[in-house]
């Protein structure tokens, strides 16, 4: 009878049980109560404001890439809220597990912590702001009315939502990976981590990475098919060049993930020998497959980085942008050569001197069109009149920033001296260099040089420059002092410490932390704030810098389909040549607009894909069967839908076009 | 300014003066001399406009995961572990009688397809049929074969040979079977909207999913079986 009972109990809970519950952990009980009393003051709220009806109809089921690129960018700042908790609690762990103190995190706990915190920084926030970013700026740069496929565009973002949800899950039930973020076997086997962790992490990146995987096949198909007519390849604004090539990039580099995970997932469900100790697995094979596709990721991060600073300062200094096939070449011999650096992550595999000779040489090769591009952008500036507005001071902050960044990487490309640094504190310190002091200060950049198009008004100046200061002072305390301890020896990953001399840099490191943390903040206050000053801060002719692009010259927020007429491109500044040669806005003879009709279809694949990881992460097959037939059965009845546009009326345009003049004449 | 001596290419760059006069309808503004900033009389681009290069696209990105499979099998393919080799194992004539089960499948897929361009939806049906009849047999084939090496004791779990062999024919026999689904589902569609432009559309898509697989395994063929013998 007993064992009937646990038979039919396994059945329905797989191998969950209550101990999953991280009840004994307080901090881990604390955090849980935090976000329970927040989530249930936001959901009570939006069921106050009776707001569950307007999010469904207008956002969650939008195929607009304006309204879709935006929700990116909330999940991107979301996820960047919990991916900084890890990294002020990684901090503090280290700034005291020093004199026989063992820190406040226990080892299973700050393993778990670190891998988050990588996990979450690449997949959850990185990757959201750049899709994001690209969603709501390339079709408007390329005079488009959305992107080639609208429908897969929403199901992209809701998956890289389930994504984040079934990482967000392991916080509370069940653990995290404990492997660090790329979950290298043997260590990721079953046989050394048999708990749920690594297979939430797997799933996890899995259904992220297909949402990654599909939104970059769009936008190439976007990129190239849709480009208003005279945009021939060379007049392609700077910031969409780069999106073409992250995105190629993308589809060319995901699969690889794809694979490489799925290999992974057999060695832990089925028993294969793909990277185990014996039967002739090979856990170098991971190693290398996992940086074919990581080391283009990187890129794919930066890529977009740059297209923001090269619009960025062409915009501020009120120039055309210097060496604008220059900068085009640069771009694309960087997206080719990222193919050919990936070994330069473990020169220490031992695979002899002329393999690693090759690839310390390419990876060095790289630093050439990267430094075109610092002098393209300081020739922009030389002469210029420049604008120290928030988007400009982020994009100098960059320049000095990444520099430092840069010359340190090609110091870690010298192979003998990557033997001394592999894996210590040297390297942390130089990704977060490139990938703080370039990702994310071009995500700043461009978060407050779009704002006011996807918004319609601007960011409040006086919190973001507060953000901003707080920020790169922040940056500089906490990852300065990481290259000193990196040469001393310290290696990554650590969680107490012995020797005393070493102390005072892991508190300088903790109190550039507390800066950063106090950067984030007043950034939220400065998204705050300009809500609230939003009538001040209004921009009422969609074109609040001066800008040199088309995306400028539609009102902000633009209507739903963008452009009342499609324009014709004549230069890589469109918009700016529109200015300077007296185009008037047409104001008759509006014609209806066919529009991608909204649908639920992918918000309900995410939930699926959740509902489907979550079964096989805890062995409960029938949830898993549930979900993977479901969401086959889902997109197959989506296919049975063949009516998926309707006309935007020509009187509606007429409408919107005529309180957009309204607007412009009431500023005049 | 220089930037329009470099830009302007059959058109003059002239300033209007009444620029910002928005009063009347701009295209009655228009002089010779000032370009068109915008299309009047616009077709929007077709449903289905990127398809056929989004589904390129797509192909060339599951090309890539076969190819992280391929190259899993020739850096893992000859560690055996002390159990059996390919030479052990292969069938060659059974293999080939399902490779053809597989070229026949996508030579009747070319059927279809002539079919639809002749707009003769019955003949389509008929064709898809056989094309799946084809398919069918080939993944009954193939799970015949992975059966047989089971029971031998040769699983997927014996060695990084066996793991790499399975997981490489198994992707492709699991691309097969959903090009199957799909196949099922496309006749449905067909039968219930005849041959209307989207139903085209997704026919040219499945026949490109199709003879990618047969592409495909050709690779399988020489690389695992073939070579595998010669081992």
């Amino acid at each position: 009878m007993l064992e009937n009972n646990s038979t039919l109990l396994k059945f329905i809970f797989g191998r969950f049980t209550l101990d999953a519950l991280p009840i004994h952990e307080p901090i881990l009980v604390v955090t849980f109560i935090m976000v329970a009393l927040g989530g249930t003051a936001v959901l009570g709220a939006l069921t106050y404001f009776r707001l569950w009806g307007y999010l469904w109809r207008e956002w969650f089921t939008s195929i607009d890439h304006k309204r879709i690129g935006i929700m990116y960018m909330v999940l991107g700042i979301i996820m960047l809220l919990r991916g900084f908790a890890d990294a002020l609690m990684m901090r503090a762990q280290q700034a005291l597990a020093f004199g026989g103190s063992e820190g406040f995190l226990p080892a299973h706990h700050y393993d778990q912590v670190f891998t988050a915190h990588g996990v979450i920084m690449i997949f959850f926030v990185a990757m959201p702001m750049i899709v994001g970013l690209i969603n709501i700026v390339v079709p408007l740069q390329i005079g488009a009315r959305d992107v080639s496929f609208p429908f897969l565009n929403n199901f992209s973002f809701w998956m890289t939502v389930a994504g984040a949800i079934i990482v967000m899950i392991s916080l509370f039930v069940g653990v995290f990976a404990r492997t660090g973020w790329l979950a290298y076997p043997p260590l990721s086997e079953y046989a050394y981590s048999p708990d749920v962790g690594v297979d939430y992490y797997i799933w996890g990146l899995q259904v992220a990475g297909l949402g990654t995987l599909l939104s970059g096949v769009n936008f190439v198909c976007t990129i190239v098919k849709l480009r208003a007519p005279g945009m021939t390849i060379m007049k392609m604004p700077i910031f969409t060049w780069t999106a073409l090539c992250t995105n190629i990039l993308i589809v060319a580099a995901f699969p690889i993930l794809t694979a490489v995970l799925a290999l992974l997932t057999l060695d832990r469900y089925v028993g294969t020998d793909f990277f185990t100790n014996d039967f002739g697995g090979n856990p170098m094979m991971y190693v290398n497959l996992i940086w074919i596709w990581g080391h283009p990721e990187v890129y794919i991060l930066i890529l977009p980085a740059f297209g923001v600073f090269s619009e960025v300062t062409a915009t501020f200094c009120g120039k055309r942008l210097f060496g604008y096939t220059s900068m085009v070449y640069a771009t694309v011999v960087i997206t080719i050569l990222s193919y050919l650096v990936w070994l330069h992550h473990f020169f220490t595999m031992g695979s002899g001197a002329s393999v690693n000779s090759f690839f310390g040489i390419t990876t060095m090769i790289i630093s050439i069109p990267t430094g075109a591009k610092m002098f393209n952008w300081l020739f922009t500036m030389y002469r210029g009149r420049i604008r120290f507005e928030l988007p400009m001071m982020w994009t100098i902050a960059f320049m000095i920033t990444f520099v430092i960044g840069g010359m340190t990487g090609v110091l870690l490309a010298v192979p003998p001296a990557d033997f001394e640094l592999h894996n210590s504190l040297f390297l942390i310190a130089h990704f977060h260099n490139v990938i703080i002091g370039g990702v994310l200060f071009g995500m700043f950049a461009g978060i407050n040089y779009w704002f006011p198009k996807a918004f319609g008004f601007r960011l409040d100046p006086f919190w973001g420059k507060l953000s901003f200061w707080f920020w790169v002072v922040g940056f500089y305390f906490a990852f300065m002092p990481l290259y000193v301890l990196g040469l001393m020896g310290v290696t990554r990953r650590l969680r107490v410490f012995d020797i005393p001399s070493l102390h005072i840099w892991f508190i300088i490191a903790a109190f550039g932390a507390l800066l950063i943390a106090a950067g984030i903040g007043c950034f939220l206050v400065q998204i705050g704030v300009s809500v609230l000053k939003r009538e001040e801060l209004r921009d009422t002719t969609g074109d609040p810098w001066n800008g040199r692009t088309l995306e400028w010259s539609t009102s902000s927020p633009p209507p739903a389909y963008n452009f009342a007429f499609t324009p014709i491109v004549y230069s890589a500044d469109a918009w700016w040549d529109m200015k300077e040669r007296g185009y008037h806005r047409p104001l008759t003879g509006f014609r209806p607009i066919p529009m991608p009709r909204n649908t639920p279809t992918g918000i309900i694949l995410g939930g699926l894909s959740v509902a489907f990881s979550f079964g096989m992460i805890w062995y409960i097959w029938w949830l898993a069967a549930l979900g993977f037939i479901g969401a086959i059965a889902v997109g197959i009845a989506h296919t049975f839908n063949y009516k998926r546009e309707y006309d935007f009326s020509a009187d509606d345009i007429a409408r919107t076009e005529a309180a957009r003049t309204h607007l412009l004449g009431a500023k005049a | 300014m220089t930037t329009l001596a470099t830009t302007g290419d059959a058109f003059v760059a002239t300033r209007d003066t009444a620029a910002d006069s928005h009063g009347a309808a701009a295209a009655s503004q228009r002089t010779a001399a000032t370009p068109q900033f915008y299309v009047l009389d616009e077709h929007p681009h077709p449903a289905g406009y990127s398809t056929p290069l989004g589904f390129w696209l797509y192909i060339m990105s599951d090309c890539l995961l076969f190819s992280v499979l391929f190259a899993t099998y020739g850096v893992l393919g000859g560690n055996y572990a002390a159990g059996p080799s390919p030479r052990d194992l292969f069938d060659l004539p059974l293999v080939a009688v399902n490779t053809t089960m597989l070229l026949l499948s996508s030579i009747t897929y070319g059927f279809a397809m002539l079919a639809m361009q002749d707009n003769r939806a019955g003949r389509v049906q008929m064709w898809l049929a056989v094309t799946a009849f084809f398919g069918l047999c080939f993944i009954g084939i193939e799970l015949y074969e992975f059966a047989d090496f089971i029971r031998q004791g040769a699983t997927p779990q014996r060695s990084a040979f066996l793991s790499s062999f399975f997981t490489l024919v198994g992707t492709h026999g699991l691309h097969v079977t959903t090009g199957l689904v799909w196949m099922v589902t496309l006749m449905t569609q067909v039968a219930r909207y005849g041959l209307i432009e989207a139903n085209r559309r997704r026919l040219m898509c499945l026949s490109m999913f199709w003879h990618f697989l047969d592409v495909v395994w050709i690779g399988v063929f020489t690389f695992v079986y073939l070579m595998g013998m010669l081992r």
